[in-house]
């Protein structure tokens, strides 16, 4: 062994953890919202249903997005090289990602802004692939990180554009594009009434036991070839067991109506899926399928401890306060969305 | 000599994808910011008043505003990635210090917009009236925030402060965030674009108010509007032609060059005249010009007859200093962008002006002239706002960071290929997105005021 093993230090251990939770935040988040992007030709009669659907993620989505965000200027600052690496050698599947986003954001703000059905109908295509594409591909692009990719010293990429679709990658988004349809379903069982919520229940007990044999073939899969592709992971199996555990239980919840319960349960599944994913990671940022002296560490993309320092006292003051306040939002627009006859007929009533 | 081929063309391709992306980002924000402001005050003479003339005007730019966000949104998602696509030299030289303000500007400011925006749209008749509109006033602020970071982070590029380099790995750390964030190029920086931000919103109202007056549509209600709007417009122009200003003199000693090459200014002259107007060419031998004696100088420095430095001596004192090479930027984009920028900044002052003085006699609603000459107004500040960033970013070359990394090394070491597809790819939805957004945002801005229903209950279906 070439490599000069340097372990990462206390501050860059903090940061590595901080940048997972960020995309662990995200993926919980925005699982749903793409989910619910899904689902919406499915679980959806007629317009009144679509607008039901969307508006269960209306006050939301953009807030949910900012983790993205956030996630990739604190991954900038944070470890420059990753940065670097991962969006230059990702180029064209994050050019695809990007594309989705621009067109799934712009069908919230437009789609009810005209009433027209050819126009609507337009917005709702931009919607569903616009929530489907970077469901599948941030799937295959967290299975290539584990698996490594092709880059040789200081992180330069020599492979192309098919060396990120090998068979494990793929599975990979299969694996996020199932669960974050059966995450979006369980959200919509939650926020939405009537008619969507039967049907988006109906969806989740038929997909549960899908999206359970898929991710437990990705995890098992990761499991098993750790340790082949790259010695140095941590893989604790404790935490993607309880994940497969969940996911399983899934489908009984749903059938008992513990809507609750299995809205919980979808996002413990992704929460466990993407620790996995990240802590076979470390002490790596990136894993070098050319040779494992080519590894991208922690301590080797890390940005100096002052930057670290600055931010993390930023983090520590300032994350509180953002937590608190979109708590509150998803608090006060807890109220299930439901279809305006309702209303007229609850207002009548009075 | 192919890889040399291959990476000059990447750079070249991905100069124009940085290009086209930001300043496609650039049109929706100034408006964003500036709106988002004017409903604030719009909103809140509503809830003092109650007066409903007020509330019609609040929901109706409100639309017009929300439909103008959605693609700053989606345009800013880019920006955040393709420094790391394109870039990635660039984002590991500079990550230390300008990956800061830019996890900060997510973390402070975009959360803070995007979750009280929500709050906003969906929140009337589920949270108070005053909670409400504290809403509105708090995604303002966040985008208020969020251009302070951004800005930052560009001055740094302009004139790098606080850092040291780091002998093993040549790159940039950040030794003093302080220094970063007061940077005196920022605090300028800021200002304009700030002010000029204000400028877009507050003309984009008076415009279109404007056009409804003439139409007779709702004038109790769009009289209202334009009279803010006129006070707004005249002193963020002042604002915006004051820091405009000292930027100019603060550049004669940060980036002589940029000057030197926005006045097509070949050889250092005390007492410089400035050049209103040249037909010909810019390489010194005009065919027919129009000089104002000393205006150059008083610009630049303040002085009557103060020495501006021209561009052959600056080209020899940068050869000196950093090795051979170019040094001087594309004179002519710089000429002309900074006489549009100018040029318009005069413009919208005296339309303040006449507004103002307009509406001093109580004549605004009935000059018809004014009203005509005010919605066309509507471009000026999008056109100037354009022209700025192109003076600013171009009159940096061939620095990326001024002094320390050309932009030639800052270019990812990718194919040609991949920067060909998303540039072609990002240009051909930018002008998809461009087409509907603007077609939409004139269809709304054409459509009367709506009255306000009598029992405003919650809107259970909002989207
Ligand atoms: C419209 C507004 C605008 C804004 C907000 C920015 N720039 Fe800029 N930038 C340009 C407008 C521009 C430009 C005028 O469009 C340039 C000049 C030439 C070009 O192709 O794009 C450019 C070029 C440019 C390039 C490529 C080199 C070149 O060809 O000039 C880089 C790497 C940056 N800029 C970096 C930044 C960064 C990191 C910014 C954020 C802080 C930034 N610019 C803000
Ligand atoms: C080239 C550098 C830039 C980057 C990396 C960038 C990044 C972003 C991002 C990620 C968003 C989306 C935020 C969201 O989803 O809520 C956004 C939108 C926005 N940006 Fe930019 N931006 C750049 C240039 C600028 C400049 C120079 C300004 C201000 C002077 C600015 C101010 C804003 C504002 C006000 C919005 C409006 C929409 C929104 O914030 O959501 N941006 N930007
Ligand atoms: C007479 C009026 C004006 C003067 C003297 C002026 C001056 C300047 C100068 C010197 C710069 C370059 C700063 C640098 O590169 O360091 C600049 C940039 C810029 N200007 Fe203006 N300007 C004027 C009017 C306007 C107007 C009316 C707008 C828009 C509504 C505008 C928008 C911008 C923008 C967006 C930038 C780029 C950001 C920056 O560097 O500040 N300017 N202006």
């Amino acid at each position: 062994m070439l490599a000069l093993v340097t372990s990462p230090s206390g501050l860059e251990q903090l940061w590595f953890a901080l940048i997972g939770v960020l995309w662990v935040g995200y993926f919980f988040l925005e699982g749903f919202d793409f989910g619910v992007g899904i689902l919406m030709p499915v679980v959806s009669h007629d317009d009144l249903d679509r607008r039901v659907v969307v508006n269960t993620i209306g006050p939301v989505w953009d807030g949910n997005e900012v983790w993205l965000i956030t996630a990739g200027g604190a991954t900038f600052a944070a470890f420059p090289l990753w940065y670097a690496t991962v969006f230059s050698g990702f180029y064209l599947a994050l050019f695809v990602v990007l594309a989705a986003l621009i067109f799934r954001g712009m069908a919230f703000e437009l789609r009810h802004r005209r009433d027209d059905d050819q126009w609507r109908r337009w917005w709702d295509r931009a919607l569903f692939w616009g929530s489907a594409l970077p469901a599948l591909l941030w799937g295959v692009a967290f299975a290539d990180f584990v698996h490594g990719v092709p880059i040789v010293a200081n992180g330069a990429w020599t492979g192309t554009f098919f060396d990120l679709v090998k068979p494990y990658a793929l599975l990979g988004g299969l694996a996020t594009l199932s669960l974050f349809t059966l995450h979006g379903a369980t959200y919509l069982g939650l926020k939405a009434d009537g008619g969507v919520r039967e049907r988006a229940r109906e969806v989740a007990r038929w997909l549960a036991p899908v999206t359970t044999v898929v991710v437990t073939a990705f995890l098992g899969w990761t499991y098993l070839s750790a340790h082949a592709w790259h010695h140095t992971g941590l893989v604790p199996p404790l935490l993607p067991i309880l994940g497969v555990g969940a996911l399983a239980a899934v489908g009984w919840l749903v059938h008992d109506r513990l809507e609750g319960w299995a809205f919980i349960a979808t996002a413990f599944v992704i929460v466990a899926f993407f620790t996995t994913l990240l802590l076979n990671l470390y002490p790596n940022v990136l894993v070098s399928s050319v040779r494992s002296t080519y590894d991208v560490t922690i301590a080797a993309s890390a940005s100096h401890p002052y930057t670290l320092t600055v931010m993390s006292w930023v983090a520590l003051v300032f994350t509180p306060l953002v937590l608190l306040y979109q708590g509150w939002t998803y608090w006060v627009f807890k109220k299930r969305v439901s279809r305006p006859e309702h209303v007229a007929a609850r207002s009548s009533e009075v | 000599m192919s890889a040399l081929i291959g990476s000059i063309s990447t750079l070249s391709l991905a100069r124009w994808q940085f290009g086209v992306t930001t300043v496609f980002h650039f049109l929706f924000v100034p408006l964003t910011i500036g709106l988002g402001l004017l409903v604030a005050i719009l909103q809140t003479a509503s809830y003092r008043t109650g007066d409903e003339s007020w509330e019609r005007v609040t929901r109706f730019f409100g639309k017009l505003f929300l439909v103008n966000f959605a693609i700053g949104v989606v345009t800013g998602i880019v920006q955040e990635f393709q420094f790391g696509m394109d870039w990635s030299r660039y984002s590991v030289f500079v990550g230390n210090i300008f990956g800061a303000p830019l996890a900060i500007e997510g973390l402070l400011a975009f959360f803070m917009e995007s979750t009280f925006l929500g709050v906003w749209i969906f929140g009337r008749g589920r949270v108070s009236p005053r909670v409400h509109l504290l809403a509105i006033w708090l995604a303002s602020l966040g985008t208020i925030l969020s251009a302070a970071f951004i800005v930052a982070a560009n001055a740094w590029m302009q004139h790098p402060v606080g850092y040291v380099i780091d002998p093993a790995t040549h790159q940039a750390v950040m030794n003093n965030f302080w220094a970063v964030m007061t940077n005196s190029t920022f605090v300028l920086e800021y200002g304009h674009v700030l002010f000029a931000a204000f400028l877009t919103g507050s003309t984009f109202l008076l415009g279109v108010s404007a056009w409804h007056l003439r139409q007779g549509h709702d004038t109790a209600a769009f009289a209202k509007a334009a009279r803010v709007a006129i006070v707004v417009v005249l002193v963020s122009a002042v604002g915006t032609i004051f820091l405009g200003d000292s930027q100019g003199k603060q550049m004669e000693t940060q980036q002589p060059m940029k000057m030197a090459a926005a006045e097509a200014l070949y050889n250092t002259t005390n007492g410089a005249s400035f050049s209103l107007l040249t037909i010909g060419d810019l390489s010194g031998n005009p065919i027919f010009q129009v000089r104002v004696p000393h205006i150059l100088s008083v610009l630049a420095t303040n002085t009557w007859s103060g020495k501006v430095d021209g561009i052959h001596q600056l080209q020899a004192q940068a050869t000196k200093k950093y090795g051979k090479g170019s040094y001087v930027p594309v004179i002519w984009v710089l000429y002309w962008t900074f006489r549009i920028m100018v040029g318009l900044g005069v413009l919208l002052l005296a339309l303040g002006a006449i507004g103002l003085w307009l509406m001093r006699k109580r004549r605004l609603e009935r000059s018809t002239w004014f009203l005509r000459f005010a919605a066309w107004m509507i471009l000026a500040p999008f056109l100037a706002n354009s022209a700025g960033w192109i003076f600013t970013e171009i009159g940096r070359q061939p620095w990326v960071v001024y002094g320390l990394l050309k932009t030639s090394n800052a270019v990812s070491l990718i194919a040609p290929g991949y920067v060909a597809t998303s540039l072609i790819g990002f240009t051909a939805i930018y002008t998809l997105l461009a087409v509907v957004e603007i077609g939409l945002m004139v269809r709304l801005a054409k459509v009367p005021t709506e009255p306000i229903p009598a029992d405003d209950r919650v809107p259970e279906l909002v989207y």
